[in-house]
């Protein structure tokens, strides 16, 4: 998986409302890339329950979250409305995977992205990346704890 | 003893607790409500508080874990009823700002301890994350 220090990969992605998304978009502030293997399966649905719930906390420590599956944008939508997300959920659909595998967390076995959390700075450099064990939920104060040893821009 | 981070709108803590109230030990509970997933999550939790005020807490936990069919506001006040809660009082502790700092404070220091899925449970300094199985009550026996 991608390693603090290199560039992060760029990309442009939908949406689950179908805009355009790109890493690009985000420069000149910190986003954190949540991967994760699958809209609607249990594991993730927690995953992102709980990141919602302290979305307010990720703001006010200056970070925004995107989620990204291989999901499309069409169930990406489902997915929002059905668990009350905010979370913007970017569909790595076509060609699959892509995005996963630029960053080095796509699942060859599995065909989905691994569960896994990549911080990327203001100068669109990857400064902290965490890959969870199968079935493992990062909890939300990695990304605290990541936020809080960045260095200052 | 075993702390419980739970969630009284959600399935899988109910299920929990039927096991955990089988063993003979101390339960040590932590609100951790995921209201984007169980709206009334927060309101269960503060209702709880509130009836603890009262010397109830655990009445109300054990009830609200047990009959998740009847969440709603009137099915409170039937249980604050029946558990001999003062309903004026209940009504106003549980809608104070107090109740919904101790529940804020419990989730957040579920969150510190890294909690990401209800219910969790903590045991001889281990984290066991899901509906407890095999290896919590290994460590719980």
């Amino acid at each position: 998986m991608i390693e603090p220090g290199s560039p992060a990969p760029e990309f442009t992605l939908s949406d689950q409302d179908g805009n355009r998304v790109s890493l690009s978009d985000f420069r000149g502030r910190t986003v954190v890339l949540v991967f994760y293997p699958a809209d609607f399966s249990r594991v993730c649905t927690d995953q992102l329950s709980v990141y919602q719930e302290v979305l307010p906390q990720f703001e006010e420590a200056g970070a925004q979250l995107v989620g990204i599956s291989v999901d499309g944008a069409f169930c990406h939508k489902a997915f929002q409305d059905h668990q009350g997300l905010t979370i913007p959920l970017l569909a790595d659909f076509h060609p699959k995977g892509e995005v996963a595998k630029a960053y080095g967390v796509y699942s060859e076995k599995h065909g989905v992205a691994g569960r896994a959390l990549v911080m990327v700075g203001p100068d669109g450099l990857v400064q902290w990346s965490y890959l969870s064990p199968p079935l493992e939920i990062p909890g939300a104060n990695l990304i605290f704890d990541a936020l809080e040893q960045r260095t200052p821009a | 003893m075993v702390i419980e981070y739970a969630d009284l709108e959600c399935p899988y803590c109910a299920q929990a607790h039927l096991i955990l109230k089988e063993l003979a030990i101390t339960r040590v509970f932590r609100h951790f409500p995921v209201t984007s997933k169980h709206p009334r999550a927060r309101v269960l939790a503060a209702a709880a508080e509130a009836a603890g005020r009262q010397g109830k807490f655990w009445e109300m936990h054990d009830s609200l874990l047990e009959d998740q069919g009847h969440l709603d506001d009137p099915h409170l006040w039937e249980r604050a009823r029946r558990f001999g809660l003062d309903l004026e009082r209940f009504e106003a502790d549980r809608r104070s700002a107090e109740a919904g700092e101790r529940v804020e404070a419990d989730f957040r220091s579920g969150i510190r301890a890294g909690v990401a899925t209800t219910p969790t449970q903590y045991a001889a300094g281990e984290a066991f994350p899901g509906v407890p199985g095999a290896s919590l009550l290994a460590v719980l026996r």
